[in-house]
C-alpha cells in the first residue's frame, strides 16, 4: 500500500452524518422562518430578568472558582488518553513498560489525593 | 490530482486561514472559535496520515480540554472590556520581532522536510496489528522514561492549584 | 483503504441512506420520549398526562413540533448574534454525529471505525462549547451563570465517566464498540457488569449528569437560574437544545447497554438455562436494554430531588473519581491474574 493514495474512507460516513445533522437543524430553522410571526417591540428583546428592568450587563468579573476545575480537567484528560492507550495494549507490553505506566497512574492519583486532602476541591472554601 | 492531495490542501488551507483569522479577530471568544476550527482540521490532517487515534486524542485534549480552559478563563474576565483594550502589536519594534519569530519557525520547519521517508511502521503493519495497539506498544515500550517525566510534569498543576487560593488581604488585593 | 471514485460514490450514497434512517428513527424516538416522559411522570404523580391531542394524546409530539416551528424567534438585544445562532446547532450536531459510530446491530453501523469510543468522547467534548457559548452569547445573567455551571458540571462528570470507560476498554482491548460487545459475549459472566459493578454505577450516575437530567439538572434549576443557558432561547432554537438533550439520553443509554450489559448479546449462562432466548433477534435485545435505561432516566426525574451545586461537585470529585480509579485498578488486577 502506498501512503500517497491512502484515503481514510471509514471516516467518510462520519462526515456525511455531520452534514446530514447540520442540514436537518438548519432546514428546521429555515422552515420555521417562513411560517413564524414577527412582532417585535423593544421590551420583548430585553434580556430576561424576572420582570425587572435589566441591571447592567452580565459580562462582569465572576468568581475564580471555576478555574481549578478546568485545570484539573486538562490534567485528567491527558491522563485518560494514556490510560486508554494502556487499555488497548495492556496484554502486549512488557512488565517493565507496564510498571512505568502504573507508576504514571499512581503519581497522578497521588497528586489528586493531595488536592483532596488540602481541600482545594471544596466548592464552599473561601 | 489525487483525492489525498485535494484533501491535504483543503486541510492545510483551512488551518492557515483559521490561524490568521484567529489572530485578526478582535473578540476573544470568536478568536477562540477560529482556533477550535484549527484544532479540528489538524485532526483531519492526522487522519490523512493514518493516525486515527492521534486525530481524535488531539480533538479530545486540545479542543475538548485546553481550549475549554481558555474559554472559561475568558468568561471570568470582563470580555467587553478586554475587547476595547490595546492590541499587543501596537508598535513597529514588536511587529518586527513577531515577523522574525514566524520566519524562524518557517525555516526550522523547512529544515525537517524529508522526502520519501519509509519508517518501520508501514501501512501494512498498521492494518495487521491495528492502529491503537501499535501506538500503545510504541509509547509504553520505547518511551517509558519520557512517560515518567510527563507524569511529574502533570503533577505540577495538581500541586500548584493551591496558588489560586491565596487568601485575600484586608485591602482586597490578592 | 484504496478505492476508486466509483466505490467512493457508492459508499457515500449507502452511508447517506443509513444516516437518514438512523436520524429518522432517532428523531421519532426523541419526540415520543417527551410524550412518554410526560405520561409516566403524570402517572407517578397521579395525573393523566397529555390526552387531548389524538387518542390518548398520541399526537402530542406533532402538536409540539408545530408549536415550536410557529413560535416567534427572539434574538435578545444584548446577544452576540452569530454565537447565539451557532450554539444550539453545535450542541445538536455533535450529539447526532455520535450515533454514527454506535452499532445497532452486528452489521448495522454507519461508520465502522477503529476508534469508536474516542470519536464519541471527542464530539461530547465539542458539545460543551454549545452549552458555554449559548450561555455566553445570550447577554443575560442567568444564561451566563447557567452556562458556566453547566460547563463545570459537564467537565467534572466527564472525568469519572471516561475513567470508568477505561475499564471497559481494558477488558476488551479495543476502542471499537463492536469488539467490546463481542469480548463481553465471550467473557465469563457474559457482560461487563459483573466484574465492574463500581464502574457501571459510576457510569450510570455520570450519564445523568452529562445529559443534564434530574437530579443533576442544575443548569436548568428553575428556582435559581430560570432555564440556565436556555433562558433567552425561544421557538425552534430552544427546540434544538431540547432535541439535543433527548438524543444524548439515547446515546448514553446505548453506550451503557453496549459497554456494560453486553449490547445485543445475552450472557451464555442465561442462554443455557433458557435455550428459547436464542430465537430473539439481537436488535430487540438491545432495544429492551435501551428502553429500560430511558425509563430509568424518567423514573429518576420523577423521584429524586435536585442536588445543590456544592453537593454536585462534592459527589464528582470526592466520590466518583476515586471510585472510578478503584474500578480501573480492580479490572487491571483481574486482567493480570488471567
Amino acid at each position: 500500500m502506498n501512503p500517497e493514495n491512502y484515503v481514510p474512507t471509514e471516516y467518510l460516513p462520519l462526515f456525511i452524518m455531520l452534514v446530514l445533522a447540520t442540514l436537518f437543524a438548519i432546514g428546521g430553522l429555515l422552515l420555521g422562518a417562513f411560517i413564524r410571526p414577527r412582532f417585535y417591540y423593544p421590551e420583548k428583546l430585553e434580556p430576561y430578568e424576572c420582570g425587572n428592568e435589566p441591571s447592567g450587563l452580565p459580562w462582569q468579573k465572576i468568581a475564580i472558582r471555576y478555574i481549578p476545575i478546568a485545570i484539573l480537567f486538562v490534567v485528567f484528560d491527558v491522563e485518560i488518553a494514556f490510560l486508554y492507550l494502556l487499555g488497548v495494549s495492556f496484554s502486549s507490553i512488557s512488565p517493565l513498560a507496564l510498571g512505568g505506566a502504573i507508576f504514571f497512574i499512581f503519581l497522578i492519583i497521588l497528586g489528586f489525593f493531595y488536592d483532596l486532602k488540602k481541600g482545594y476541591l471544596e466548592w464552599t472554601r473561601f | 490530482m489525487s483525492v489525498v492531495r485535494i484533501l491535504f490542501f483543503y486541510f492545510a488551507f483551512v488551518i492557515l486561514l483559521s490561524a490568521f483569522m484567529g489572530l485578526r479577530q478582535r473578540s476573544p471568544v470568536k478568536a477562540l472559535l477560529w482556533i477550535l476550527l484549527l484544532f479540528v482540521h489538524i485532526g483531519g490532517l492526522y487522519l490523512l496520515l493514518n493516525a486515527e487515534v492521534l486525530a481524535f486524542l488531539q480533538i479530545i485534549i486540545y479542543a475538548g480540554a485546553i481550549l475549554v480552559l481558555y474559554l472559561i478563563m475568558l468568561l471570568i474576565l470582563d470580555v467587553r472590556e478586554e475587547e476595547r483594550s490595546m492590541l499587543y502589536l501596537k508598535n513597529w519594534q514588536s511587529r518586527i520581532w513577531a515577523g522574525l519569530l514566524v520566519s524562524f519557525f518557517f525555516i526550522l520547519g523547512s529544515l525537517t522536510f524529508v522526502n520519501k521517508h519509509r519508517g518501520e511502521h508501514t501501512l501494512d503493519k498498521l492494518k495487521e496489528v491495528g492502529p491503537s495497539k501499535i501506538l500503545g506498544r510504541l509509547l509504553f515500550e520505547d518511551f517509558t522514561f519520557p512517560l515518567i517525566i510527563l507524569a511529574f510534569l502533570l503533577l505540577v498543576p495538581l500541586l500548584g492549584i493551591g496558588l489560586l487560593f491565596v487568601k485575600r488581604r484586608q485591602d482586597g488585593s490578592a | 483503504m484504496v478505492l476508486n471514485s466509483n466505490d467512493m460514490v457508492h459508499l457515500a450514497l449507502l452511508s447517506f441512506f443509513k444516516g437518514l434512517i438512523v436520524l429518522g428513527i432517532m428523531l421519532f424516538h426523541a419526540a415520543y420520549t417527551v410524550y412518554a416522559e410526560r405520561k409516566i411522570i403524570g402517572r407517578i404523580q397521579s395525573r393523566l398526562g397529555p390526552r387531548e391531542v389524538g387518542p390518548y394524546g398520541l399526537l402530542q409530539p406533532l402538536a409540539d413540533l408545530v408549536k415550536l416551528l410557529t413560535k416567534e424567534d427572539i434574538l435578545p438585544k444584548e446577544a452576540d448574534r452569530f454565537l447565539f445562532k451557532l450554539a444550539p446547532l453545535l450542541l445538536l450536531v455533535t450529539t447526532i454525529v455520535n450515533l454514527s459510530v454506535i452499532p445497532f446491530y452486528p452489521d448495522f453501523i454507519i461508520a465502522d471505525v477503529h476508534v469508536g469510543i474516542l470519536v464519541i468522547l471527542a464530539f461530547a467534548g465539542l458539545g460543551v462549547y454549545g452549552v458555554i457559548l449559548g450561555g455566553y452569547a445570550s447577554g443575560s445573567k442567568y444564561s451566563l451563570l447557567g452556562g458556566l455551571r453547566s460547563a463545570a458540571q459537564m467537565l467534572s462528570y466527564e472525568i469519572p465517566l471516561t475513567v470508568s470507560l477505561a475499564g471497559v476498554i481494558l477488558a476488551a482491548e479495543s476502542f471499537r464498540l463492536g469488539d467490546i460487545v463481542e469480548a463481553q459475549a465471550n467473557s465469563l459472566f457474559g457482560m461487563n457488569l459483573f466484574p465492574q459493578v463500581i464502574g457501571f454505577l459510576v457510569f450510570l450516575i455520570c450519564a445523568f449528569a452529562e445529559t443534564n437530567r434530574a437530579p443533576f439538572d442544575l443548569p436548568e434549576a428553575e428556582s435559581e437560574l430560570v432555564a440556565g443557558y436556555m433562558t433567552e432561547y425561544s421557538g425552534f432554537r430552544m427546540g434544538l437544545f431540547f432535541l439535543g438533550e433527548y438524543i444524548s439520553m439515547y446515546v448514553m443509554a446505548l453506550l451503557i447497554s453496549l459497554c456494560y450489559l453486553g449490547g445485543w448479546s445475552l450472557p451464555p449462562w442465561m442462554l443455557s438455562l433458557l435455550p428459547i432466548l436464542k430465537e430473539i433477534p439481537p436488535v430487540l435485545i438491545l432495544l429492551v436494554k435501551v428502553y429500560f435505561f430511558i425509563f430509568l432516566f424518567i423514573w429518576v426525574r420523577a423521584t429524586f430531588p435536585r442536588y445543590r451545586f456544592d453537593q454536585l461537585m462534592r459527589l464528582s470529585w470526592k466520590v466518583l473519581i476515586p471510585l472510578s480509579f478503584l474500578n480501573l485498578l480492580i479490572v487491571m488486577f483481574f486482567k493480570l491474574l488471567t
